[in-house]
């Protein structure tokens, strides 16, 4: 499969227009359907390798989701991108469909604060269990004290 | 399993049925870094894992957005700090897709004598460990280590007389690199990589012929296929679980192309698959770093003067994803420029990350002996996995 053939069945599935780059294939996507297009890129485009997910924090218009799936036979790679919208801080896990999704879900959250709702096991990964706010929002300084660790 | 439903199962007796909650780390030898595993055992068997890390977070992605393209790829390194060469080359090539920089061939075929010499050093680092944690029934336990650490010293060396420096290189810069080949290297390169061909061979007659190794290694922590890709690991751990995916086949990158080298595959998914993946992985360095030095071009190291200001890269408004392929796996930097001369937002895809996010799905089910077996043959490295 091309990513000028995924970009096609996206179209005719979701009415969603992807752009393709190469071999890559990148999918803006509402909030509510993000479960069902990693679904659809798991089942349908044979996307089955978890490579990571992050986000992007774009300030007053909130947060950005960003997942990259991959299907290695074909050499596809599947970008799939959400807006959250302002202040929104809630998004649907992936965890179920990929265990990848598992620990890339809980940095996300120790980093921006997302609560992935569905997540199985949704705390904090590489900070402490008590640590105040969320590093990688634009409005935590660099400097922000933290007694004991700074 | 989180702590909390770990401890409410923990009841203390000593009847041999009872769950028992063990700390292992986060200052076990075997954890080559800081890594703190809680082990649930039914007597001797593993039943529950809950991974601890974050013990070595700096904020890498935080720390990247304060800081300029020109100044960032020498802290790059200290992600992977085993393979620092990887994480620089990973970083200064998204910055280059972006702003779409073309690096002269000279530079493209030093980065790649630089990445394969970097490979070698740090399967030597992983040979070593790997079998010292396994210790004893190696014949004394230290031996391959101590063979593995002579022959990683002689391409620090190496390294050192490039660049200056035994273990953080700083030697990518955008649009090539900061150094050329001194006088005489182009020898002494060919030199050390035959000794450790030679060596090679040795450390395959001792570790295969013996009984020991293979039998805590093979059947040992099985990856499947399946798993290996949901989860997304990368490198030899996928490569020895039967899938063919390598990004300097797959993506190629620093005119890879360019060279003849073959990808190694296994099917086992155990321990003993991704150990023979690293040790082919070996031989097929010593070649690309050969034909790099025979078909070295001449010409510039950099499309880019050197550098004397901190801001004095530009990149245009956009976004990029580059990777490259470390020792461990597929190290990627994802980069959202805003015009301005730091980026606005990095991600780093750290390839011990992912592989070590395997470890809670295959652990189960061993005896705790074979953890470390296990934990050695993932070789996490803990800089890149906490960032």
């Amino acid at each position: 499969m091309t990513a000028a053939d995924a970009s096609a069945r996206i179209r005719e599935t979701f009415g969603i227009e992807a752009a393709v780059e190469g071999a890559t294939v990148t999918v803006v996507v509402p909030r509510e359907s993000w479960t069902e297009l990693a679904t659809f890129a798991l089942r349908e485009l044979g996307a089955h390798y978890f490579n990571w997910l992050s986000a992007i924090d774009w300030k007053e218009s909130g947060l950005e989701v960003v997942c990259r799936l991959e299907n290695l036979d074909a050499g596809l790679v599947v970008t799939l991108r959400t807006r959250l919208g302002p202040g929104e801080t809630r998004c649907p896990s992936l965890a179920g469909l990929y265990r990848g999704a598992d620990w890339m879900e809980r940095e996300c959250y120790d980093m921006f604060g997302i609560r992935f709702e569905g997540h199985p096991d949704l705390r904090r990964i590489l900070l402490a269990e008590d640590w105040e706010g969320h590093p990688l929002r634009k409005d935590y300084a660099v400097d922000t004290p933290f007694a004991p660790y700074r | 399993m989180p702590d909390t439903q770990i401890q409410q199962i923990v009841e203390l007796g000593y009847g041999g049925n009872e769950r028992l909650m063990m700390n292992m780390g986060p200052q076990h030898p075997s954890s080559h870094g800081v890594f703190r595993m809680i082990l649930a055992l039914e007597g001797e068997t593993v039943v529950g894992v809950d991974a601890v890390i974050g013990y070595l977070h700096r904020c890498h992605e935080k720390l990247g957005e304060t800081l300029t393209y020109v100044q960032y790829p020498s802290i790059a390194s200290k992600t992977d700090y085993v393979a620092a060469m990887t994480s620089e080359l990973a970083y200064v090539s998204a910055v280059e897709r972006i702003a779409k920089i073309e690096v002269p061939r000279r530079a493209q075929y030093l980065r790649v004598i630089a990445a394969e010499l970097q490979r070698i050093a740090s399967h030597c680092l992983w040979l070593g460990t790997w079998c010292l944690d396994m210790g004893g029934a190696l014949g004394g336990g230290a031996t391959v280590f101590l063979y593995t650490i002579r022959e990683r010293e002689m391409v620090l060396d190496r390294l050192e007389e490039l660049t200056g420096a035994r273990l953080l290189y700083g030697f990518h810069q955008v649009g090539g690199t900061r150094y050329d080949i001194p006088a005489g290297w182009d020898a002494k390169v060919r030199e050390t990589v035959g000794f450790i061909e030679r060596r090679i061979d040795e450390y395959e007659a001792m570790l295969e012929r013996n009984t020991f190794f293979v039998a805590r290694t093979q059947g040992v922590g099985v990856i499947s296929r399946e798993l290996a890709q949901a989860v997304g690991v990368s490198g030899p751990l996928i490569r020895g679980s039967g899938v063919n995916y390598d990004v300097r086949r797959a993506e190629p990158y620093s005119s890879y192309a360019d060279f003849d080298f073959v990808v190694p595959v296994e099917t086992a998914g155990d321990c003993y698959a991704r150990y023979r993946v690293r040790m082919v992985e070996f031989r097929q360095s010593i070649r690309i770093v050969r034909q790099a030095l025979d078909g070295l071009p001449a010409g510039p190291i950099s499309s880019r003067p050197g550098v004397k200001s901190v801001g004095q890269v530009r990149v245009p408004k956009g976004e990029g994803y580059a990777r490259v392929e470390g020792a461990r796996g597929e190290v990627g930097c994802y980069l959202v420029s805003d015009g301005g001369p730091k980026p606005y937002r990095m991600k780093w895809r750290g390839a011990s990350f992912s592989n070590l996010a395997v470890l809670p799905h295959i652990v189960p089910g061993h005896k705790v002996a074979d953890v470390v077996a296990i934990m050695g043959s993932v070789d996490p490295v803990f800089g890149e996995v906490d960032r």
